[in-house]
């Protein structure tokens, strides 16, 4: 997203996509409500959203935070597909983060492709909503409501 | 998740909390109405409750193996974990599997994978549970096929059909048809059940899954006997009298960490279940008055960090199911939050249980916490609180119109975030995780994996399937579905044909897809 955008508005916005087969949504939906009483807007997919759907969200919600829940295990193909699909409409700055079951070598993998933190399981949601404020250009944001 | 959370904390019960209470009218004797103190006179004395293992992975072969292990660890009776793509109707050839064959549970596309999975394990001798909802008429005909070739009479069939759509559009949320085809398709095989496999449970009214997705007690309690409420009178519906069907249906809850609660919670739902099927559906058959019920241990309450505590955990949790009067129970393994349990774990989870029946005195007596003011108490206290419910649900038009409106889903996100925000706030010490961290032994345990090759090899398998089978008899049966679903007849019949062609589950499910259409997750909000 260019700087222009992001100077107009005064709200980090989050794209809250789950992706793979399986419904389990408790944490997806307590991280869109936390993210949300952190001053931030949320739009959630909802369940089973295929790579090019979230890929498509995105752009056209012009996020500026991808986080996607995935328990399934199939992290390692689903995150690297969304970060390409991102570049393909120039939106390589979007921030990818989310959460699942990421085993400590898969995290450093994805890391060194560039995408973001990946949140485990009893992770606290300060340090979730610290992260995205701290990553989504800091400057613009200090001193809003996050 | 306590209850009367909001309330002054009272510590201290005392026989004034009980006055209301009349031994009689509320409590009665074990296995008399309304059966508070357990639904059989002698409970584990007589009989212990059944251990039955969760498990399923990879190929139908690998589980098999599974199962024969726990068989001869002395498990009592089976418990089928299905991978993603069958749960959700599609083939394992399917674009939407890739990557989740044989993964959470046994990949099964058609007959020729169930004869695997049972292959060697006579089933006119085990019971066998199957975790299988949106897609469950169709294992159960594949069951059905198995023992047919086998050579058991359905007859001598035992076993559950977990069956229960509703809490999935309220919870776990692996539908495939919109809710009132998905009802009709459990009613049918309540009613081919009550015909032609008297000793199965065609349903297990489910408040796992919703416990599991962040609600409190009070509403695990009251959504699903609500939705044993509206399976009820749908069921009545189609002119089966009661008694014919209800001493079938079954119940599973969740075993979770308030552990005065739990027991309450199940001494409150054999109460409310009694009660409603007498009165309300009139049933005179006692057996129809008794829900028995299976239960797990809490999958949600166990950690990532420091996995061994889940050990413990799971063991007090299970104590709960067993001072609760469950008549099955299913222990998970500590390493559950990281992986599916490793053959040493499942045994682990196993043994507890096994200590729990041999060496704590637990059959000594039934119902040894009966006439304890604190719980008896909590047990009216919960009741309550689920009458409440169902007023409110009786008020919004029902249990699917409550689903439509997102109700529910609603309430249930609002609990679990209310957790979150105590564990935040560390109003709820996890120990090993908002407490007690040593946050470093993360993945320091033995992980199991499936192996990548699995997927390629059960795609391998239904190609070689396709090819063999006639290909024209399919078709044939698949068509008389289809025209068999516009109409009103019990669909079990044809669906069994099917199976028996060896249609495989993708093609039964895009068949009755055609007739029914495909559910669409209401507008979410969160």
């Amino acid at each position: 997203m260019s700087t222009r955008n992001r100077q107009a508005r005064s709200k980090i916005r989050v794209l809250l996509a789950k992706a793979g087969l399986d419904g389990h949504d408790r944490g997806a939906k307590v991280i869109a409500r936390a993210l949300r009483d952190a001053g931030m807007e949320v739009i959630y997919t909802g369940l089973r959203q295929s790579v090019n759907t979230i890929v498509r969200s995105a752009v056209q919600e012009d996020v500026d935070v991808v986080a996607v829940s995935i328990l399934s295990g199939a992290h390692m193909s689903v995150l690297p597909k969304i970060q390409q699909g991102l570049k393909k409409f120039g939106k390589q700055d979007v921030l990818i983060t989310g959460g699942g079951i990421i085993p400590p070598q898969d995290q450093a993998r994805l890391q060194k492709m560039g995408i973001g933190k990946m949140f485990g399981p009893g992770e606290s949601i300060s340090e979730i909503v610290r992260y995205i404020s701290d990553s989504v250009c800091p400057i613009v944001f200090r001193g809003s409501a996050i | 998740m306590k209850l009367n959370k909001k309330k002054t904390r009272k510590i201290c019960y005392a026989p004034k909390d009980l006055q209301a209470l009349r031994y009689d009218r509320d409590l009665g004797d074990p296995g008399r109405f309304p059966f508070t103190r357990g639904i059989y006179p002698t409970m584990y004395a007589g009989k212990l409750w059944t251990m039955r293992e969760f498990s399923g992975f990879g190929l139908a072969h690998d589980t098999n193996q599974r199962f024969r292990f726990l068989l001869a660890s002395g498990q009592t009776g089976l418990s089928v974990a299905f991978d993603l793509p069958t749960l959700m109707g599609y083939d394992s050839d399917h674009p939407k599997s890739v990557g989740e064959v044989g993964l959470g549970g046994v990949a099964i596309d058609s007959l020729a994978d169930m004869e695997e999975l049972f292959s060697g394990i006579p089933l006119g001798e085990i019971s066998t549970s199957m975790t299988i909802n949106a897609p469950a008429a169709i294992v159960f005909a594949m069951y059905l096929a198995c023992a047919k070739k086998q050579g058991v009479p359905f007859k001598r069939l035992n076993g559950t059909l977990q069956n229960d759509i509703l809490k999935e559009f309220m919870a776990q949320k692996e539908w495939i048809f919109p809710p009132r085809p998905s009802v009709r398709l459990i009613v049918d095989t309540v009613g081919y059940a009550a015909k032609y496999v008297p000793k199965w449970n065609p349903i297990s009214i489910s408040g796992y899954h919703i416990r599991e997705a962040g609600s409190t007690a009070a509403q695990e309690l009251a959504f699903t006997l609500a939705n044993g409420f509206t399976y009820v009178e749908e069921v009545l519906k189609t002119g089966l009298p009661i008694d014919r069907f209800a001493p079938r249906l079954s119940f599973f809850f969740n075993a979770h960490q308030n552990f005065f609660g739990e027991i309450a919670k199940y001494r409150a739902a054999r109460r409310i279940w009694a009660r409603k099927m007498r009165s309300t559906y009139k049933a005179k058959d006692p057996k129809s008055w008794r829900m028995r019920f299976h239960v797990q241990t809490a999958g949600s309450s166990l950690q990532a960090q420091q996995p061994e505590n889940n050990i413990a955990r799971t063991a007090f949790e299970a104590l709960s199911a067993v001072l609760g009067g469950a008549q099955s129970l299913h222990t998970n393994g500590y390493d559950e939050p990281l992986c599916l349990p490793t053959q040493e774990s499942a045994q682990i989870a196993l043994r507890t249980q096994q200590i729990l029946a041999h060496e704590l005195g637990l059959q000594d007596a039934v119902d040894p916490l009966g006439g304890s003011y604190y719980l008896e108490q909590l047990t009216s206290e919960i009741e309550k609180q689920a009458e409440s419910y169902f007023k409110q649900i009786r008020k919004m038009g029902g249990v699917l119109k409550g689903i439509e409106e997102n109700f529910f889903q609603r309430e249930i996100a609002g609990a679990s975030y209310a957790y979150q925000k105590e564990v935040e706030s560390k109003q709820q010490i996890v120990v090993g995780v908002n407490e007690y961290a040593a946050r470093e032994e993360l993945w320091k345990v033995p992980i199991f994996k499936i192996d990548p090759k699995r997927e390629r090899e059960q795609k391998a398998k239904l190609k070689r399937l396709r090819k063999k089978r006639s290909s024209a008899k399919v078709q044939k049966t698949l068509e008389q579905l289809k025209r068999k679903a516009h109409g009103k007849e019990n669909l079990m019949p044809f669906i069994l044909e099917s199976v028996e062609a060896y249609a495989t589950l993708g093609e039964i499910v895009s068949s009755l897809k055609e007739v029914f259409g495909e559910y669409q997750e209401p507008a979410s909000a969160f």
